[in-house]
This record gives C-alpha cells, structure tokens and sequence, in this order.
C-alpha cells in the first residue's frame, strides 16, 4: 500500500515536471555530403542547449533532442518519425538539405506538429497549402537571392548572362528562378548548362558558354563542387564578371578555390560579412553576438551562415514558445503543437542573424529582401561586402 | 562550331578518355584472370589522389592504416606459409613508413600516395575473392558491389565531404597543334600510352604475363601446366590498382578530387570495357577513348542529357555484341 503510494506520488510529480517541459526535435545532417553545412547547426543548438548563446524561454524548461540524418532524406523522415512518436516533441526543427526538408513535410504534416526547416528551397513553404500549413523555415530562397543577383547584374550594365550549374535540385531551383528574374529585368540568358557535381570536367559547357560571350556567367552550384567550373572559365580565359550562389559561403570553398575564385560575386546572407555592415542594418548586433559566442567556443573564424540559420530558428521558435504558453499547456501535446504553430506564423519583428522575420498564414519565411541578401566579393581569399540592397 | 571549339573539346575527350581507357584496361584484366567484375576499382582510383592531398596538409591519412591493416591480416591468414607473413609485415611497416616519408618530403607524396593505395587490390582479392574460388560471376559482383559501399564509405571518413585542389605535376599549358593544351593533360596522355605499351610487352613477352594471359584463357589448362591460378588473380589485382592509382594520381590535378567521384569514374571505364567486351584490350582502350570524345561533345551539345547519352551508348553495343558474338561460354 504504501509503497503504491510512492508509485503514485512519482507519477503524479513527474507529470507537473512534464507539464513545464517543451521538447523540440532536431534532425541534421552533421555526417553525409551536407556536413559541412549541419555541423555548425548542431554546435550551434549545443550551444543554445546549454544556456551559452540566449537565455531559456519564461516559465518553461526546453528539452532538445538532436538526431543526424547523415544527408540522408529517408534517415530524416525516420528521424522524424521516431521525435514525434517516442520523444513526443512539440516542435522540430532540421532538415538541413533540401531534398531532406521535402520529405519530412508529409510526416510533420500528418502528425500536426510545427516544422522549421533550415534548407533553402522556395518549395518547402510556399505554397502555403494543407500541409505545408505545418512547415516554416529560416534560410533565404532562391527565388530571393536570385533577385539580389540579377539587381546587381543590370546595376552594372550587363546585357547577356549565361547559367551553368548543378544537374540536381539545387541547380535547376536556381536555373528556375534565375532565368525567370533575368528575363524579367530584361537581361538575355544565352546559354543554360548544367553539370553534375561529380564531374571531373566540364570543359564542353564551358566552351559552349564561351562561344556566346555572356558579360556575366552564373555558376548555380554549392560547396568545392562550384570551384571546378570556375577554374575552368578562367583557364579558357573568360574575361567577364563570375558569380557564385550563396551555397558556396564556406571556408572550403575559398580554400580549394585559391586564386581562381578571386573577384567572384554571389549573394549572401547579411551575417556572413557581419563586421563590415553599416550600423544601422537591422540584423548587425545579433549576427555579432552570435558570431562571439560561436567563435568562443569553436575558434576564430569558424562561423558559418548556415549556423546563423539554426540560430534564427531557434529565436522564431523561443519567442513563439512564450507567446503559445497562454494559449495552451504543454502537457496538452496536440493543443500546444497547435498552438505553437499559431504562434510561430505570428510571428512579427523577430531580429535574426539573416534579417528580420514577419511570418504571415501566406508566407512562412518572412524575410524581406533588402534585410536578407547583400553581395559579396572574394578579395585575397576572404568575403568582402561589395554593396547592400538598403 | 569552329575548329578551335573543336580541337578544345577532342582534346577534352582524349584527356578523359586516356582516364577511362586505364580504368577500362584495369577491368577487361581483373575480369579476364579472376571472373571479377571489380566494381570498387573507381574508388582506389580516387583514393590515391585524395592521400596524396591529404599529405600535403600535413596529415597522416586513414588509407595508410587501411593498407598497412589489411596486409596485416593477409600475413594472420597466411601465417603457415614460410617466409610470406614476414614479408607481408614487412609491406605493413614499409607502407606505414611511406606515409611519414610522403609526410616530411611533399614532393614525393604522389609516388607515396601510389605506394599506399598499392595493397589494397591484392589485399583484398585474398580477403575476399581468394576464399570463394569457382563461385560464378554473379557471386562475385555482388561481393564486389559490397566492397564498393564499403570503400565509398571508408573514403567519406577517411577524407570528408569536400573536394580537394591538387597541384600539377607539369604546371602550364603546351601548344600541340597550335592548341593551347594543359601539360598536365599531355602527361596524361602520354602516360597512358606508355602504360599500354609496357603493358602489351609484359603480356606478349615475359614469362610471367604469359602465364597470366594463360590462366585468363583457359584457368584449368593453366593450372595443369603449373600456373598458379591464385598467383595469378593477385598479381592481377595488383596490376589493376597499380593503373588505377598512376591513373588518378594523374588525372586528378586537372580538376579536383572528392570521394565521390570514384563510382561514375569507374562505371565510365566500365562501359568502355563493355564495348571491348570484357576481353580485348586494344578494344577496352578504343572503348575509353570513345567514352571520353563522346563525354565531352555531348557536354558541348547536350550537358543535361550528358550522362544520359554516354551509358546509352551501351544499348547499340549490346545489341551488336549479342548478334555478332558466338555464344562462348567457357567450360569450367
């Protein structure tokens, strides 16, 4: 008797913890070909877990559980499964490449549980339709860097642009929006090309490009994969302008790169030249705390944008956990990932790493244009702000 | 298109093709003496490269243990046969000392990265092909899928994710025919052939490439003239990494190098393996020049259907080898 008691009071004890308790899911490609982009998510949500990079929500004591994908969709779809039904998250945050982001929509969507994905495809959120009602993300799309780029192509005269990129999602998302925006700001697109990133050649496309004489070539590629068919552009001798996407923002890249990607252009979230933005660009402050905090633990210039991504999820999602707190109670697990996903569409004036994030039931981004993109040159192996669109 | 666009792209094509041509020639001769179609070829191919990058970072990279590791075992397996445990051990240690030697001296890291890469062919044959003799091709294809996971795999932690940029052995660009051509390239080339060469005299006129062509043609009349048929598969094996290395080693300073480009390298050389139908050699290496011209036109023309168009290419040479061949089916 007494010792059922016991029994019961534990129970009843470990259910009032539980109601105070928020737990989020996180699934990441910290191993896999994505790496290099969800090794700083992870560190930078370690980082958050243990208290070192923003304080805790109010009233509230936030669980994470981080699982790796390994780049893998059908690993982060299992994952996702596994954080809804054994872990009983409220909210789950990853999916660091595209293709994986895609496929957890169907699983967050039938579960009913709040999404924020940390890839940059236009598709994962828009439209906003029965499922996609569930997914947000963080990350700029190409639909919106591709803007930044062809601003800046017709900013400085070019006439005829060509496109040579990836054979894969990434690549035709870009040649999608790329050449949409360029036709509409009346720029020419001579030549379309693609390339796979396994290639170890790609002198045909390039010749190809040559033999049309662009002003402006646009590799759509990301990662050391982007390095080739610049290198090659150069050694056939292209004189014209060489843009990059902001898939190539990491230190990778100008390494292996080297003198053959000096004087490139690309589009780039705000973050990743954060010291040399004016002081009045919205997201500054916060990408320079970030920046500090990040660089304490892991050395100096071990920052990436793609960290700053989970970073910006993580400051949706804490503003929208106090905010969902009126509405429901945590122990309530449909009912407050309802209400958590209410709270994370409503979410207004949010200041992130990558601009300032006012969600809308019709877009589950946010991100303004002028806050969220600038351009950056490669200048003696390091990015320097060429000009923002403010 | 213009003659120079042209000659670009020709000589695009002979550089990879020269590539696909070794790979090819590494296939047609695994496949002729052990019946093995060695699907990892492409991953040592890139594995002698990536060490060498590696090096030149100044760290010891994991395919040095890997070699040194899997001879070890080879010596444990063999421990009752004489003298070979100790020389096995012997090649561990040497291999080990050839990684801190390519560590100290990074002008030598290429040969080091070829020393490396080296073993593992023949280690692996005695692993795992050697203890399954007989078995039917299909046994052996899907032991040799496995083993290309496995590399594939092993090449991700060895070397990570990202490509690596290679300095040139021959820096600059010669002028063959009034077209600017990357050394580099013309080395290549000029490597390639004179491996074929080496390669047909080794066949034609030594004794011990005699006894291998012998044990490819006929493996039961090889042994009853006192060939061994194990010998036989390892030196072949070994012969195959050899070119695959040399060949990547090579090949990788005019792009770059990543693991993942293993597999579509050697299922590239495959094809052309295919079109000399796993058997002939002069026919392996016209395959892998047809591969690469091929590759390298249809980038100019077509680069989304790129790929497309050079593995239908196998379509009109199946067709064409099934209606002309005679079904020939050795009798074992």
């Amino acid at each position: 008797m007494r010792k059922g008691l016991v029994w019961l009071g534990a129970f009843v004890l470990s259910a009032a913890l539980a109601q105070a308790e928020v737990r989020i899911g996180v699934t990441l490609s910290a191993t896999g070909p994505a790496a290099s982009l969800g090794i700083p998510e992870k560190n930078t949500l370690l980082l958050i877990e243990a208290g070192r990079l923003d304080r805790m929500p109010k009233g509230v004591k936030v669980r994470f559980f981080i699982l790796d994908d390994g780049t893998d969709p059908t690993a982060a779809v299992k994952n996702t499964q596994k954080l809804i039904q054994e872990n009983r998250v409220h909210l789950i945050i990853g999916g660091t490449t595209s293709p994986n982001s895609l496929a957890m929509i169907d699983a967050v969507a039938e579960a009913g549980v709040p999404f924020i994905s940390l890839a940059a495809a236009k598709a994962i959120v828009s439209p906003v339709d029965e499922k996609r009602y569930w997914v947000f993300k963080t990350p700029q799309t190409d639909e919106l860097m591709s803007q930044a780029v062809v601003q800046d192509m017709v900013a400085r005269g070019f006439k005829t642009v060509a496109y040579l990129g990836f054979n894969t999602a990434y690549g035709e998302g870009w040649a999608r929006e790329f050449e949409k925006a360029a036709k509409a700001a009346g720029l020419r697109v001579v030549a379309s090309e693609r390339y796979s990133p396994k290639d170890t050649s790609v002198t045909g496309q390039v010749l190809k490009i040559l033999s049309r004489r662009p002003d402006a070539v646009l590799i759509g590629a990301a990662g050391t994969p982007a390095v080739l068919p610049q290198r090659t552009l150069v050694e056939k001798g292209y004189k014209g302008q060489i843009y990059q996407t902001h898939g190539v923002a990491n230190p990778a890249f100008l390494k292996v790169g080297g003198r053959f990607v000096e004087g490139t252009l690309l589009p780039a979230g705000p973050i990743l030249v954060a010291a040399q933005l004016p002081d009045a660009f919205p997201s500054k402050r916060v990408a320079l705390t970030y920046i500090a905090a990040y660089e304490a633990e892991h050395g100096v210039g071990s920052y990436s944008t793609f960290g700053g991504h989970a970073y910006d999820a993580w400051l949706i999602a804490r503003s929208a956990i106090e905010r969902a707190l009126g509405a429901a109670d945590p122990g309530d697990l449909a009912a407050f990932r309802k209400a958590l996903r209410d709270a994370i569409e409503g979410t207004q004036g949010v200041v992130g790493t990558h601009g300032v994030f006012n969600l809308s039931p019709t877009d589950h981004l946010g991100l303004k244009f002028e806050d969220a993109a600038v351009i950056v040159r490669v200048k003696d192996g390091k990015w320097v702000l060429e000009r923002s669109f403010r | 298109m213009d003659p120079l666009i042209f000659g670009f792209l020709l000589s695009d094509g002979l550089i990879s093709g020269a590539l696909y041509a070794l790979v090819a020639l590494a296939l047609v001769l695994v496949f002729a003496v052990t019946r093995v179609i060695l699907i990892p070829m492409g991953e040592w191919v890139v594995f002698a490269p990536l060490t060498q990058a590696v090096l030149l970072e100044g760290r010891l990279p994991g395919t040095v243990w890997l070699s040194a590791g899997l001879l070890l075992v080879w010596a444990v397996l063999d421990r009752r046969r004489g003298r070979t445990p100790l020389l096995l051990a012997l090649a561990a240690a040497l291999v080990v000392a050839a990684g801190y030697l390519g560590l100290a001296v990074p002008a030598l890291a290429p040969l080091v990265a070829i020393l490396v890469v080296l073993p593992l062919g023949p280690a692996n044959f005695r692993l795992f092909f050697e203890p399954l003799p007989g078995a039917t091709v299909l046994v052996y294809l899907i032991l040799a899928v496995g083993l290309h996971f496995v590399y594939k795999g092993l090449g991700l932690a060895f070397f990570g994710p990202e490509q690596f940029g290679l300095p040139a052995l021959l820096p600059g660009e010669a002028s063959v025919f009034g077209l600017p051509v990357p050394r580099q390239g013309v080395l290549m080339v000029v490597a390639a052939g004179a491996l074929m060469a080496a390669l047909y005299l080794f066949f034609a006129r030594s004794l011990f490439g005699k006894a291998l062509r012998a044990a490819a043609v006929n493996r039961i009349g090889a042994r009853l003239s006192g060939i061994s048929v194990r010998e036989a598969g390892r030196v072949a094996f070994l012969l195959a990494t050899g070119i695959g290395a040399l060949a990547g080693v090579l090949v990788a300073p005019l792009s770059n190098a990543s693991y993942e480009m293993g597999f579509l390298l050697g299922l590239k050389g495959f094809v052309a393996a295919i079109v000399a139908g796993l058997s002939s050699y002069p026919l392996a290496v016209a395959g892998g020049v047809l591969v690469g011209v091929l590759e390298s036109f249809s980038s100019f023309f077509a680069s989304a259907y790129k790929e497309a168009i050079v593995f239908a290419l196998l379509l009109p040479v199946l067709a064409w080898r099934s209606v002309s061949s005679l079904a020939l089916e050795e009798e074992e």
